[in-house]
């Protein structure tokens, strides 16, 4: 296929639905089918079964709408109306709802209103194809527009001008750290080195996240997509696509993508007849969170154990088999395919400060409306949370939203109006991290928080450093003894200080940010801690203080000694 | 290092096993490239349910890699099991969205009706319990994976009986080789 042939053919699936008289989109992402899409789907075709003498009917399951909670999702589609999104279906109901579309009456029974804030009040530019095509369909991410960006790019840039262009846009790495990806690519354009890699990390290790699972579940070839321009643009002709080992339909759908995309002539050899040829494996991980580290994830592409090594030397210069490597986030790709075809002004245009273009958040916790949602980055966390997830259910009071998971750190509720952006978040203690955020209401015990991460840290601390091997369980140590009513104040300087050693001594980023979550609750929610120590005494309720408190007649005793004080006078 | 002798009958005793045929196409598919190990791994887990030893001398001898090393890597990993699982998995989300609704009483509530801490398996081999660090589906927290089967927004009140139910459904908690 050449780029003529390519636009020749969206132009025919493009006239093809749109002579569609309807088409019906079920979602079938992971959180909609446990809801019971696979019967509603069934029963909806079905329906189109029995109309198909006099209308056809398409129906078609798409990735993930965003809506999660109201699962699951209907979406009619029909040209000269607007799209109908109906929640929370039966196969009953979606049955009935189908139907009445075909005969003009269509019945407004579970239907959301157009202007539903969840939906109405995001930006979607990474998601926009997820809950609207077939994710397994190559025709239906064609039809929309994709591929249009790696014709452009192998057509009209040269892969300096490819960089220029994801530089231009502002575009960071939306993997956590935020690195100009840019620069990152040019760092490798650069590089002297035989082969070149690109890898897309899709190890979302960070407990209550999912924008990453429901990108690959939804619109896959997004992300090869992307991969391919970064291949071009960087002089790689291969690529590793890391999938999370829980996320085996993710790793399925990326296969099925690259198999496809491979028969159409857009990925492999020569690819849309340029000389530019580009392979894809997927790898799949096997439940390590430390594999979500750039060095730790290489080590286990080339199948040997997650265990991060110091940089630098950076994977730039010294990546997979020695080679000069780029690894980016696979939302960081998601957004490539846009800044090429739109130009980089579109990115460049939305965002605030240094933090350009959307973000993709996952929502969940204690908040009515979950699901995935993506905003401008700047956007306020109280938009985020009143407006587009609906506030807190029962009435209860926000107490504190946590983002960057084990890594990131919490937000209390002084902090709502706050912008959420790479630099504005790192000054409040935490970080953007890859985009889990998890809503706490005042039912939620932060101590127990910060022990629940820790616990996690620990587990998953590779142990090849000692500050963070040992460093975790001791403040899962001390964490256990102030939710269980036995710490002392004491014991809380050391905390702080362990803290400290463990930011600054840590082989890789799991350790130094590992005391992230305790020092941010800390920050907010010293008076909680408090409670625990002096009074013995869970302010949410939540810690069950079963243990005796050591008592402070002891501690003081301690601190005799030590300054050899021991006079004998009364305490 | 040196490939070891490897006895005749100990080849021959499994070449029927479908189980093994899998895994050693998937050998030659990667070529026997040593960086196709966690691919292999994954493979021969999902046709076997665990990684036994013979079956990892197996690997390491086709990869030519030392048996040490490749039990590094399938015990650094936490999705490898060395021994055999349940006839039939339970896994709770005990990821941050579940854990903060409830997740971690679920586990223990199941700990309790089973009389094992997770990651064991009942005496009788019937059910392993374990948890999971976010299975990726935190809308429907607190979540619980039974098997195959997702079973979302659970509370603690009745747990163990609403398990039992989705227990007696399933059929088999393998999933045939993926
Ligand atoms: C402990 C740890 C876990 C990480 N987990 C992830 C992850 O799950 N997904 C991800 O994209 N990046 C993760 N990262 C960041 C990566 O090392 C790397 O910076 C990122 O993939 C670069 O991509 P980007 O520039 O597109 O953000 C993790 C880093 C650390 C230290
Ligand atoms: S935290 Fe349980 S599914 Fe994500």
């Amino acid at each position: 296929m050449n780029q003529q042939r390519l636009q020749e053919r969206v132009r025919q699936l493009r006239e093809q639905q749109s002579t569609n008289p309807c088409r019906v989109l079920v979602c079938c992402s992971s959180p909609c089918l446990s809801a019971g899409a696979g019967a509603v789907k069934s029963a909806l075709e079905a329906v189109a079964a029995e109309h198909s003498g006099r209308v056809s009917v398409e129906v078609t399951a798409t990735g993930c709408l965003g809506p999660c909670s109201r699962g699951p999702l209907v979406t009619v589609r029909r040209p000269g109306h607007a799209d109908a999104v109906y929640e929370r279906m039966t196969p009953e109901l979606a049955g009935k709802i189908l139907a009445g579309h075909l005969t003009e009456t269509p019945p407004a029974d579970n239907l959301l209103p157009a202007d539903l804030p969840f939906l109405a009040r995001q930006t979607r530019i990474v998601l926009e194809n997820c809950g609207r095509i077939d994710p397994e369909n190559l025709d239906h991410y064609l039809a929309a527009d994709g591929y249009a960006a790696l014709a452009r790019a192998l057509h009209d840039f040269s892969p300096e001008g490819v960089c220029a262009a994801v530089e231009q846009s502002g575009l960071r790495g939306r993997g956590g750290g935020g690195y100009p990806t840019g620069l990152k690519w040019q760092l490798l354009r650069k590089a002297a080195g035989q082969r070149k890699f690109v890898v897309a990390n899709g190890d979302e290790g960070d407990p209550g996240a999912f924008m990453d699972r429901a990108l690959m579940e939804s619109d896959p070839h997004r992300i090869i997509e992307g991969m391919a321009i970064a291949g071009y643009a960087t002089g790689a002709a291969q690529g590793y696509v890391y999938v999370r080992g829980e996320y085996p339909m993710a790793a399925r759908r990326m296969h099925k993508a690259i198999r496809d995309a491979e028969r159409a002539g857009l990925l492999g050899m020569r690819i849309l007849d340029s000389p530019f040829s580009f392979r894809i494996d997927v790898r799949l991980g096997a439940g390590a969170f430390v594999c979500g580290e750039e060095t730790a994830l290489m080590a286990s592409i080339m199948g040997r154990r997650g265990q991060p090594v110091p940089r630098p030397p950076y994977p730039a210069e010294h990546g997979l088999w020695g080679e000069p490597t780029v690894i980016n986030n696979v939302e960081t790709f998601g957004n490539i395919p846009p800044i090429i075809r739109n130009g980089p002004e579109q990115l460049a245009a939305i965002g605030t400060g240094r933090s350009r273009g959307t973000k993709i958040f996952a929502l969940c916790g204690e908040v009515i409306e979950n699901g995935l949602i993506e905003v401008p980055m700047g956007t306020t966390l109280r938009e985020i949370v009143f407006a587009i997830g609906g506030g807190i259910p029962g009435g209860a009071a926000f107490k504190a939203a946590q983002t960057g998971g084990p890594s990131g750190g919490c937000i209390a509720a002084q902090h709502l109006d706050a912008s959420m952006d790479y630099e504005n978040l790192q000054a409040l203690g935490s970080i953007m991290g890859s985009g889990g955020l998890i809503i706490m209401s005042e039912k939620t015990c932060m101590v127990d928080v910060a022990r629940f991460f820790m616990d996690f840290c620990m587990d998953e601390s590779c142990g090849k450093c000692s500050p963070c091997r040992a460093g975790t369980v001791q403040m899962y140590r001390f964490l256990d003894r102030v939710s269980n009513g036995s710490a002392t104040e004491r014991g809380l300087v050391h905390l702080e200080e362990l803290c400290r050693l463990m930011k600054e001594t840590s082989l890789c980023g799991l350790g130094a940010s590992a005391p992230n979550p305790v020092l941010s609750t800390l920050r907010y929610f010293r008076d909680e801690y408090l409670a625990h120590i002096r009074e013995h005494r869970c302010p949410a309720g939540v810690c069950r203080m079963t243990e005796v408190p050591v008592t402070l007649l002891a501690d003081e005793l301690m601190q005799r000694i030590a300054a050899g004080r021991l006079d004998g006078e009364a305490f | 290092m040196e490939a070891r002798p490897v006895l005749p009958d100990a080849i021959t005793a499994h070449v029927d096993d479908p189980r093994r045929r899998l895994v050693d196409q998937t050998l030659k598919r990667f070529q026997y490239r040593p960086d196709a190990l966690i691919e292999v791994l994954h493979v021969a887990q999902g046709a076997y349910g665990f990684l036994g030893e013979e079956l990892l001398s197996h690997i390491a001898c086709q990869l030519n890699i030392p048996e040490s090393q490749i039990l590094g890597v399938a015990t650094f990993y936490h999705a490898f099991a060395l021994r055999p699982r349940g006839e039939h998995c339970c896994i709770v989300c005990t990821g941050t969205a579940c854990y903060v609704k409830g997740g971690g009483e679920i586990v223990k509530a199941l700990e309790a009706a089973y009389g094992i801490q997770a990651g064991q398996t009942t005496p009788d081999g019937r059910v392993s319990l374990g948890t999971a660090r976010c299975l990726g589906t935190c809308s429907q927290a607190p979540l619980l994976m039974i098997d195959n089967t997702a079973l979302g927004h659970e509370v603690v009140e009745g747990i163990a009986g609403r398990v039992a139910a989705a227990l007696g459904k399933s059929s088999s908690g393998r999933e045939p080789g993926s």
